[in-house]
This record gives structure tokens, sequence and C-alpha cells, in this order.
């Protein structure tokens, strides 16, 4: 079966605190620790162990800079056999629409059976895999934390709501988004990194793609990002503060005042 | 005059909440727009939530069809696409099932998409402005969406205040002849339902929730402890299951439990959407967090900037000692 994972280069929220820069338009990114996409860890693990247990191999793909390599080779290191960079100036501001339908020109390209992204990434949207998905032609299945491989076609459990799961069979090829939990990803070491760092990643724009570069970017965007902001406390918590002894001796009261001890 | 249509999630004949939010954003995005409520399905509970939401929406457009008797996103995008006019403003809640269907409706209808508006600001001509979060609830934006062309836009539910829905005195409109070929290459098989656990979190009036922050399994002992001094339960955030540290029937959020306790302890979580989502009935919410950004920090009584692993413990002893 030939795989193909879409993932994204994101601002790690784990080791970041965001702060806006100076002018209060973006995310002050000097500082900014980067990484692959959460989701898109489990997308790449899923499609590894199908690949082991089925054959074929596993393709990484995403749009970006030229800093995006860095999760192409980490996920290489994890086992995925090819890496594609799909990168140009005319790409960057676009919007999921722009991101999808650029994918979609260079899988037009391939032959893959199987196309995984992760369920959302840094902007929570959840929009790229069900998009491509519609421009393609392909089913599509989002929220999946099950897949089971049969002939020409697989069954796929998608998380609901309560946590309880939703099955559904889907002809093949198709487009899933991958929820977190679905397995386990491995672990990468940096010598894991090391032994791919030599590997050809191709890097192609929108003349390899045959895309229209005023369709995709900033001009293609029909949704634009104005400004960032932090949204206004409101009321908020009423922080605590003082010494831990103190704080502890504030909670308390207040715990036995609303029922908790 | 811009029209917007909604969609409305039932379940066992009943609409979901966010039925009643729809109107509220709505309103948001034009105060002179017509609203429509859109419903799909098959058979009694469809005519019973298109009748219900008469009350609600001035027109109700019911689309019965045997394949639609399950909500399977890729039929419900066939039948929608003949129905909804292609310049409109289609809403969808931004749950399980508007994730599934929304993305790909955008395509379909050659819309703008634009994902969990949490607000909106009106429109500027054909431009709509609207307010989202980014980086798990860390940040947001304002974003700017052409609809000259129609936008679909899931809504994140809770965020716009629900009508009082009385008397709209609305009426049914059937296009169910409208849907068209509805055959897709996706079969709705069963639900599998949430395994029962050892515990059961949703009765505890007491709970200590933990979340990233405890960093490590060996750590949950001490959540435990805390737990044991509180006559309170352990519940987690969706992370804590992912890694298999506790078991699925302890996650509180839209993908785990919903829980109504008096006092809710939330421990290194930082407080997304989804999992606040699963802490119903206004408890008690304290948060204890080494960010003092972190979101949770917005919607808690009392908040606390200490890292649990340090925190946890003396409050244990201190509870201990009274």
């Amino acid at each position: 079966m030939e795989i193909l994972v879409c993932v994204k280069r994101v601002p790690d929220t784990a080791e970041n605190e965001f702060e806006l820069n100076s002018a209060g338009n973006d995310l002050d990114r000097d500082d900014l620790v980067y990484s692959v996409n959460e989701w898109d860890n489990y997308a790449v693990e899923e499609a590894i162990q199908i690949v082991d247990k089925v054959g074929g191999s596993v393709t990484v793909i995403t749009v970006g800079d030229d800093e995006s390599e860095e999760v192409l080779r980490r996920e290489m290191a994890m086992g995925a056999n090819n890496g594609i960079l799909l990168s140009d100036d005319a790409f960057e501001g676009s919007d999921g629409m722009g991101i999808a339908a650029i994918l979609k020109a260079e899988i037009e390209k391939g032959s893959y059976d199987l196309i995984m992204s992760g369920a959302q990434a840094d902007e929570g949207a959840g929009q790229v895999g069900g998009m491509l998905a519609a421009m393609l032609d392909y089913p599509y299945a989002s929220l999946v934390n099950k897949i089971e491989v049969g002939d020409g076609n697989i069954t796929v459990g998608r998380e609901i709501e309560g946590g309880n799961q939703e099955m559904n069979e889907m002809d093949l090829p198709c487009v899933l988004s991958i929820q977190t939990g679905i397995n386990e990803p491995r672990y990468v070491g940096i010598r894991g990194i090391r032994k791919v760092a030599k590997l050809d990643i191709p890097v192609k724009g929108t003349s390899d793609l045959g895309v229209d570069a005023d369709s995709v970017g900033e001009a293609g965007a029909k949704t634009k990002r104005l400004d960032y902001f932090v949204p206004d406390m409101g009321d908020g918590a009423e922080m605590l503060e003082g010494s831990t002894d103190e704080i502890i001796e504030k909670l308390i009261e207040k715990l036995k005042a609303n029922g908790g001890l | 005059m811009t029209q917007i249509f909604a969609y409305i999630p039932f379940k066992n004949g009943a609409a979901e909440d966010v039925a009643l939010e729809y109107p509220t954003a709505a309103k948001k995005i034009d105060e002179g727009a017509s609203l429509t409520a859109v419903v799909t399905g098959s058979g009694a509970d469809l005519d019973t939530v298109a009748n219900e939401m008469t009350s609600i929406y001035s027109e109700v457009i019911k689309i019965d069809h045997a394949d639609l008797a399950y909500p399977n996103a890729e039929v419900v995008r066939k039948a929608l696409v003949n129905v909804i006019p292609a310049d409109a403003i289609f809403l969808t809640a931004h749950d399980t099932f508007g994730m599934d269907l929304a993305p790909g409706l955008s395509v379909k209808m050659e819309s703008a998409y634009a994902a969990d508006m949490v607000d909106f600001d009106g429109l500027d001509g054909t431009i709509l402005k609207a307010v989202r979060q980014e980086l798990g609830g860390a940040v947001s934006t304002h974003m700017a969406i052409d609809i000259s062309s129609g936008v679909v836009m899931t809504v994140r539910p809770g965020s716009f205040g629900p009508v009082e829905g009385s008397s709209a005195g609305g009426s049914v409109v059937d296009k169910s002849g409208d849907a068209g070929d509805v055959s897709v290459k996706r079969k709705f098989l069963e639900i599998v339902e949430a395994e029962a656990g050892d515990v059961d979190i949703t009765k505890s009036d007491v709970l200590v929730s933990i979340g990233r922050g405890i960093e490590d399994e060996d750590n949950i002992e001490i959540a435990q402890e805390l737990a044991d001094a509180m006559k309170a339960v352990v519940s987690c955030s969706r992370p804590i299951v992912d890694a298999k540290w506790l078991e699925k029937s302890r996650q509180v959020g839209t993908s785990g439990q919903t829980v109504k306790p008096k006092v809710y302890m939330a421990m290194g979580i930082s407080g997304s959407f989804q999992h606040l989502g699963g802490v119903k009935g206004n408890p008690f919410i304290v948060a204890v967090n080494k960010n003092p950004k972190a979101p949770i920090f917005q919607v808690a009584d009392v908040g606390i900037v200490e890292d649990i692993l340090d925190f946890i413990p003396e409050l244990t002893e201190a509870v201990n000692d009274l």
C-alpha cells in the first residue's frame, strides 16, 4: 500500500509561552521552539505500522519553507521512506484551501492508496484533509482512531462525542485525518535523525506542480488573518499569591467554602 | 439579502444545544440576514426535530432520505450541495460531525471556509470579520473572510448565547426531492460504545484532574494521594489517555466524559475548549499551572501559578493535617 502523510512544522505548544510582537500584529517568533505537529506523528506511526503489515511505502509531504525540511527528516527517521517539500514564495499566506490545492497537484502526479494528515494542527481548523479529499473526489473520514486494512477497502473508527467510536467502511483510495491516541508514536533519537541526514528530499514549486501562482498564497486566500491578540481575561480567575504555605492556607478556606473539603 | 443556513445536529429526536446558538451567531454576522434551519435524517425523529425548530426558525428545510438515517457526513454533503444556494453562508457546529462535513462541503460549494468561529464582528460589503483561536486557545486572531462566493463555517458550541426559542412560527419546507444522488464511497457500520471503567468519574463531587503538567506516569501517584485526602477521584485530560497512563473512562472532555462535580481541581491542565466542554454544571474550578498564560485561568474561579509536582504534595500534606 502506497501511503502519503501530510505533515506540518508548527510552534510547539508544550515548549512555548506565546507573546505578541511589539507591533501587536503577530506572535513574537524570535525564540519560538518549532516541532512537527503532534497529530502528524500519530499519522506517520500508523502509516509505518500499516506498511509493516501489508507492504508498500510511506511518503511524508509538507508545504512550507526551507526550515520545514527538518520535520520531514524527523518523520523519515521514524521510518517514512520518502519526503517531498513543496516550497515556493508564491505559497506564502495560503489559507487551508490553498494548501489543499498545492497538495492535490503533487498527489495527482503520484499514485497513493491512502492519504493521511493529523486531525488538526496549530491553527486548530482541521480543514486540509477534508478539502483535499473533496478536491480529489476521494472518500474522507476525520478524527480516525482505528484503522483495519482489508482487501480494496479499509475499516476505520472515528472518535465521536462521549468516547464512542463510529465505525465506517471506506473504499480506497481515501483520505483520513488521524486523532491522537490511535497508537504510541515511536521515539526518534539524534542517531535516527543522523541516519537520514543525507537522504535526498526533492523540493517542488509552482512550475513543477503546474499550480497557478495567483490561485494560491495570499493572492488566492479567501480567509486572511488580520492580527493576533490575547483575549480579554474577563472576570478570569482570582489568582492566589504569596508563599506556597500562604497560598495553600487560602486555597483550603476556599475549598471548604465550596464543598471541596 | 444575506442568506444564512444553519445545520441542526440531533440525537434521538432532540436537537443539540447549538440549535439555539446559531440565531445569536447569525445576528452578529448580519442583523438583517434571513436564517434557515436545515435538518437531515429519516423518519419520525427528523419530523420531530424539524417541527421543534419552527419555534426558533422562520424557515426549516428538511431533507428526508433513508441513507440519511445515520448522519454520514459524506452523504449529508452530497445532499446539501444540491439544496443550499451556492453563495449562502452555511453554519454547522465545530463538533465531530461538523469537522467531518464542513471542509469538503466548502470545496464542493466553491465557497470560502472558516473553522471554529467564536465570535463575529459584522459584514463589511462581502468581507466578514470574525474571531477564532489558535495554538490550543493560547492566542486569538481577527479574521477577514471574503464571502462573495459564499462561505461554510463551523461555530464553536457554547460560544454564542442561546436564544429564547418560543414563537418564531416558522414552517417546514420539504426539500427531500432535491437531494439527488447521495451514493458515497464510505459506509457507516456501527457505533461502538465507550467501555465503562473501574471508576465512574461522573459520580464524584470532587475531581482531581491532571493534564500534561504531571509529566510522567509515576507522578500520577501524587494526584491519587491528593484525591484520597480530599475523598475525591482522579480524572484527566486527553494527553494522559493518549499516553496510556490512565484509561479512557477517566478522561474529561467532549471526546471523553461529561462531568458535573461541585469542585474541579485542574492540575497542570492548559484548558482547551474540548476539555472544558466536558466540565458542566458550573463547578468551583481551581487551576494550578506553572504557565501564567494558560487558558484555564480565564475560566477558573481560583488560579495558582505553581508547578503541580511541587504543589500537589504540599497541598496533600496540609489537607491531611486538617
